[in-house]
């Protein structure tokens, strides 16, 4: 259940002194993507920040998402996030089960009425009155609009709560709908990929906590400052690209060399998600770094849309962008000048006498 | 068992980081433009490394252009974090890392101090307190 302790008492709590809340800060505006003139405005809002009750629901997924949130090795800002969140039910890692949990999620619901966060992994199945899967004898469909409606806030976790994801791939026999597609009127944010990256899951909720609101959304409804740029605009193999040097097969020189995936299917160019940049396992690599083009897996329908491994400019990807793209390789964009651009800087006034 | 060395795969080629992003160049300028502006407005900048792609080559590069000032620091607090001034003044690369030491952020800051340095007024005032509790329970000499 929520109680009246701030996030910065938790942390004085466990022995993190002023200095250590501050570098928390630093560290949550740069999960957060936020720029660094943001870090006295997040330890101003984090001081004073209650902890809010979190429902989470998982409908017709794999639990790859809660998988990627609870990979994270502990002690690290996701985990004290996490932690600092009043998380009063979730199946896979809740310890009560059947009426228990139940009660458990009644209970939360009456107790922050109207204040409750709703975080919703998996699609919702519409077909035949959504039999297609229940839980405790209430059909997803049911459950979510009854959870939803006393919940501030919704986040649809995952490319499936986002989009309907791979339950939705064609002929989508459970008629698997996304979140969106069923619920209106409230605030949702949408955080796809499959699994979306830990930090983008947790720099959402930080988000909320230091604010008291969602992020600013782009047209899919994702939060602009995680999903604002594709993984080419990032991508440190772009200069490959922008020279036209790219590997052929997987185990080519020009593979070896680290040149540009698009001729191996990469689909960067048309996918917009944080990958590039935060990066996977504690910042450790992402798939490109991998030597494996990006699937696409933050996009609406990446299932249906042709082969992981066919390039863009075969025209299987529902976009003509794709093809456009092809014909603009080795543009010189000026990859260097546009990356400059974004870097994030801040200042602060400086009251000391020079 | 730990790391990835246990793992019976023969990397071919360099390092995956052995690459360097064009994106040095663009830190530099806007460094300059930070130092400008420190000096003409007294104004602080710092630049997330961390928002763009900036391979360990790069921070290689820019360790090398920078060089080592006169004062480092190390600071324990939530992990360990690192200040470096570099051989321009005012020029601070500082390093946070968590309890683990895995890099949470990298700052180019630019400042005659970094805020982070500076004891805290709330822990000043807690020490206060402490002092002259101890002041009063000192054995008369
Ligand atoms: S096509 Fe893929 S590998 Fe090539 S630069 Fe773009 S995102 Fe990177």
């Amino acid at each position: 259940m929520s109680d009246e302790k701030t996030l910065a008492e938790r942390l004085r709590e466990r022995g993190i002194s002023r200095r250590g809340f501050m570098k928390f800060c630093a560290a949550t505006a740069s999960m957060m993507a936020l720029p660094p003139m943001m870090i006295p405005k997040i330890a101003a809002a984090l001081e004073q920040a209650k902890r809010p009750s979190v429902i989470w629901l998982s409908f017709q997924e794999c639990t790859g998402c809660t998988e990627s949130l609870t990979r994270s090795h502990a002690p690290t800002i996701e985990g004290l996030i996490f932690d600092h969140i009043s998380l009063d039910y979730h199946h896979t890692l809740q310890a009560a089960a059947g009426d228990a949990a139940e009660h458990a999620r009644e209970a939360a619901m009456k107790d922050n009425w109207g204040k409750y966060l709703l975080v919703v992994d998996g699609s919702i199945p519409l077909k035949d009155d959504g039999v297609y899967s229940t839980i405790a004898g209430i059909t997803n469909l049911a459950m979510l609009r009854e959870v939803a409606e006393g919940a501030a806030a919704i986040v649809s976790v995952g490319t499936c709560a986002a989009f309907g994801g791979l339950p939705k791939a064609d002929p989508n026999p459970t008629g698997a709908a996304a979140v969106s597609e069923i619920i209106s009127g409230k605030p949702i944010v949408n955080v796809p990929g499959c699994p979306p990256i830990p930090t983008v899951i947790t720099g959402v909720l930080a988000h909320f906590l230091t604010f008291g609101k969602l992020p600013e959304l782009d047209n899919l409804n994702r939060p602009k400052v995680f999903y604002g740029e594709s993984i080419h605009d990032r991508c440190y193999r772009r200069a490959f690209y922008e020279r036209g040097q790219f590997a052929e097969s997987f185990d080519d020189e020009g593979a070896r060399e680290g040149w540009c995936l698009f001729k191996l299917g990469c689909k960067g160019p048309v996918t917009y998600n944080a990958c590039a940049t935060t990066r996977w396992n504690e910042g450790t690599s992402f798939p490109i770094a991998s030597g494996h083009g990006c699937i696409g897996c933050s996009e609406p329908g990446f299932w249906d849309k042709g082969g992981f491994y066919d390039a863009l400019s075969k025209g299987t990807h529902d976009s003509a962008e794709g093809i456009a793209l092809a014909a603009g390789v080795g543009a010189a964009i000026g990859v260097a000048a546009a990356m400059g651009a974004r870097v994030r800087q801040a200042r602060a006034d400086n009251k000391e006498d020079a | 068992m730990s790391g990835l060395d246990s793992i019976p795969v023969r990397v071919e080629g360099g390092p995956s980081q052995d690459f360097r992003t064009d994106n040095l160049q663009p830190v530099l300028v806007q460094l300059q433009q930070a130092v400008e502006h420190l000096l003409a407005a007294g104004e602080e900048t710092t630049i997330d490394l961390g928002a763009m792609p900036f391979s360990e080559r790069d921070e290689a590069d820019l360790r090398e252009r920078l060089g080592v000032g006169e004062v480092a620091a190390t600071l324990d607090a939530f992990g360990p974090t690192r200040i470096e001034e570099t051989r321009f003044a005012g020029v601070w690369l500082i390093e946070h890392q968590d309890a683990e030491q895995r890099r949470l952020t990298l700052h180019l800051h630019v400042a005659r101090v970094p805020e982070i340095l500076c004891a805290p007024i709330d822990d000043i005032a807690d020490g206060l307190a402490v002092l002259r509790a101890m002041n009063l329970n000192l054995p008369d000499s």
